[in-house]
């Protein structure tokens, strides 16, 4: 008999619900030898919400049970292991039967992410097992030809799934075509949006995947050093992509004339120091240089004068986690999946006011409801959805309204918003959309290079603005002058940074203007968000006089003896929100 | 005639003003220089230096690395930096302050970082960083007197269906309010306290 396998999920998102507790936790029951198990660990398997998550291998099969801490592990797993149960409502995956959870699962179709969550991903052999490396062995095996790799590429559709959606084939085929004795691939994993995390995700759960795109890469264009431009942030990322190429090494995968062939290929890992602009191509080669992260003009394209101005061929990590299943499983396979222009499959990352946030992998073609809805089982505390933030600061605002658009390149441009990398942030009627706009640009002034006089100064003039309509001070004629300078912007900036930071303020424009009027020419916030806008007041029927508000008070705007009703006096009140944060009887009210 | 004397005149006296701004810059950087205690063994960075030497590309790994050793980038850095890879220092500085991840001041032994992502701004991230502030009684970016804990707010953690979250040291907190996260903040600081005569036996 096989022996009973427990296995942790400790990705980032895992440890920081408390998985490493659980780890240890289950070491010490080990320890204890009531029960007998082989403990293990594998990455996630995207559903964030339920982490910790504890997965118990056995004659009855595969059972995840999620929101495993520390304490309730050992009564799970007494009542799994010593009395044959299988606690159907805690488990989030069970092979056979059903599941609360399994709503999250349906409609996914896990390609980038196959291996996420079903190996340890420190572990080659685990990997070896789940074809890893496969795809790069065959092509040399059969000795393919680089224009054949390039036809597989573009015949799967597949295009750069680091938010711009250039075909992958097309642009291998540019860096094979430019000769020269010293070519590069370059992973780009900075992934600076804030809200996403997919990369982050793939690259903690399944290294080699992203190896082994590298490599396939480096075969078809000619190139033999591969680097992976990884964000500082991912410290977890970058640990287990040194162990991936040390191993790899070991192992006689990654090196010297690779396979008994003539090919070689070698790979490092860079860190980023924090500049989001890094994520732009000419930007992340001259970081990598050792340079200010400073985009350039584009010609010369980094497939013709890239890194050290040689050829180089740049994608992101879930384009190069694809790129072994398709040679793996052809072209055909991959273009099953999509809409006619928008093949294969995308990954998500689901946040904000979910009830489940976490990575999902889906089909193109599928309306963003689907996705909030069904896999993300709609709106936390049932609250209205009003709006789904994609791409990011580059990115839009779509409403509610509009729930029905499919998500792929094209439809989603359509609605002024991008799919940039993947990050998806759903907002309810809580969420203040000029706050939000406030962010994102808060967001890309702090982040503009500064070469750009458009986005280094109109992006703080539009935050100015911006700030003083949440303050209450907007004036007639705001609306019209950030429209204007938005598209100043967008129009006299050299890279995607600036072309794309206005935005996040144009589609709030364009789908909630009537919020921006509220707070210029009502000064109200509809979400009760923009705190000088509101005014707050005491309900007489529920006050009972217990003081509380009036201790808090920062200002002494409170008047009232205990027992006595209490009042806010709208002269001397700053709009703190305290009083209401701390009253007991939902007496504070707020306009 | 006049006019020509005039320019002259001018030109001398811009070309003096000059001078003197140099050298109230130097003051300046001088004097706060010293306030920083900057006294770091620069003795430390050997090992780093060959490690790099005569790579190319390699200004940002020396400077983390310098970093990591110090916790900050001392001035002396700078120029040791520059000797060793023949980079102008004005270059150095120029990339050091262009990344948000290094710092030119030294920083408390203890990092907040609080994240302010997407998916932390709309869960309220902010309410975070408030009460952090006014239990530590520091602005953002800033350190508290005794040295130990510095508070700073970063662009995205990663962590994004735990929003809102914060890091402190490697360890990460999810699902916070401005109470657990202050909650969170004085465990951590009863520790460090019963840690300390420990350390000290």
């Amino acid at each position: 008999m096989k022996k009973t396998k427990v296995i942790v999920g400790l990705g980032s998102c895992g440890i920081a619900a408390g998985a490493s507790k659980t780890y240890s936790a289950l070491e010490e029951i080990l320890a204890k030898g009531e029960m007998d198990f082989e403990l293990a660990r594998t990455s996630c398997i995207g559903m964030c919400y339920k982490e910790p998550l504890v997965e118990i291998q056995d004659e009855k099969g595969k059972i995840i049970y999620g929101d495993m801490n520390a304490e309730a592990v050992e009564g799970i797993l007494k009542s799994h292991l010593l009395d044959g149960k299988i606690d159907l409502e805690r488990a989030v995956v069970a092979e056979e039967q059903k599941t609360p959870e399994d709503s999250f699962f349906e409609g996914q179709v896990k390609i980038a992410l196959r291996n996420c969550g079903y190996m340890d991903p420190e572990s080659l052999d685990e990997a070896l097992e789940r074809d890893a490396y496969k795809a790069i062995k065959t092509l040399i095996a059969e000795n393919k030809s680089s224009m054949d790799i390039i036809q597989t590429m573009i015949d799967s559709g597949l295009r750069g799934r680091g938010g711009g959606g250039f075909p992958t084939g097309l642009k291998w085929k540019f860096a094979y075509q430019n000769e020269s004795n010293q070519k590069y691939i370059i992973c780009n994993a900075d992934e600076g949006d804030p809200g996403a995390f997919m990369d982050r995700s793939l690259l903690e759960g399944d290294p080699h995947a992203v190896l082994e795109g590298m490599m396939i890469g480096g075969y078809t264009i000619g190139a033999s050093q591969g680097v992976i431009y990884c964000r500082a942030e991912y410290p977890l990322a970058i640990k287990r992509l040194n162990i991936a190429i040390n191993q790899a090494k070991a192992k006689g995968l990654l090196g010297e004339k690779l396979f008994g062939s003539d090919f070689s290929f070698d790979i490092y890992v860079k860190e980023g120091a924090g500049a989001f602009v890094c994520g732009e191509e000419t930007a992340l080669i001259a970081s990598i240089e050792g340079k200010r992260g400073m985009p350039r003009k584009r010609p010369p394209f980094p497939a013709v004068s890239g890194l050290w101005a040689k050829p180089t061929n740049i994608n992101n990590v879930e384009t190069w986690a694809n790129i072994p299943w398709i040679i793996n499983h052809g072209a055909e396979a991959y273009a099953a999946y999509g809409t006619e222009k928008n093949k294969g499959t995308k990954v998500f990352a689901l946040t904000g006011k979910i009830k489940h946030g976490g990575l999902v992998e889906v089909p193109m073609g599928v309306t963003i409801n689907d996705i909030i809805f069904k896999l993300g089982g709609g709106i936390q505390g049932d609250k209205k959805f009003k709006a789904v933030q994609l791409g990011g600061p580059s990115g839009g605002c779509i409403p509610a309204e509009l729930g029905d658009t499919i998500v792929d390149y094209d439809s989603v441009n359509a609605t002024g918003a991008i799919m940039g990398s993947g990050g998806m942030v759903v907002m309810d009627e809580s969420t203040c959309m000029i706050d939000l706009a406030k962010f994102f640009l808060n967001f890309t002034q702090e982040e503009s290079c500064g070469k750009c006089t458009f986005c280094r100064v109109g992006t703080k003039r539009m935050l100015e603005m911006l700030e003083r309509i949440t303050e209450g001070k907007g004036e007639d004629g705001d609306i019209e002058k950030l429209e204007n300078l938005a598209h100043q912007i967008k129009n006299n900036s050299l890279c995607g940074l600036g072309q794309t930071a206005p935005n996040p303020v144009l589609t709030t424009l364009k789908y909630f203007r009537h919020e921006y009027e509220a707070h210029i020419y009502d000064k109200k916030c509809p979400a009760k968000v923009c705190k000088p806008l509101l005014t707050y007041t005491i309900d007489p029927e529920k006050c009972t006089g217990c003081t509380v508000c009036a201790v808090k008070c920062p200002t002494n705007a409170i008047d009232g003896s205990r027992k006595q009703i209490h009042f806010i006096n709208q002269e001397i009140c700053i709009h703190c929100g305290e009083c209401y944060n701390v009253c007991k009887f939902e007496a504070v009210m707020v306009d | 005639m006049l006019s020509d004397r005039i320019a002259t005149l001018v030109r001398s006296r811009l070309l003096l003003n000059s001078i003197y701004l140099i050298m109230r810059i130097n003051r300046i950087a001088h004097t706060q220089h010293s306030q920083l205690k900057d006294d770091a063994d620069l003795s430390l960075m050997k090992p780093l230096l060959i490690k790099y030497d005569q790579k190319p590309g390699s200004l940002i790994p020396l400077l983390q690395g310098t970093q990591e050793l110090y916790g900050f980038l001392p001035s002396g850095a700078f120029k040791a930096i520059s000797e060793a890879t023949g980079i102008a220092p004005a270059d150095i500085y120029g990339v050091a302050t262009f990344y948000a991840q290094f710092r030119l001041s030294p920083v408390g032994k203890n990092i907040i970082k609080v994240c302010h992502g997407t998916a932390c701004h709309v869960q309220n991230a902010n309410a975070i960083t408030d009460a952090l502030k006014d239990h530590l009684g520091v602005n953002d970016g800033e350190t508290t007197a005794d040295g130990e804990f510095t508070l700073e707010s970063v662009a995205c953690l990663g962590c994004c269906s735990l929003a809102p979250v914060m890091m402190i040291g490697e360890n990460t907190y999810g699902k916070l309010n401005g109470k657990s996260a202050v909650k969170i903040l004085k465990e951590i600081k009863n520790q460090l306290c019963t840690d300390q005569p420990k350390a000290e036996k």
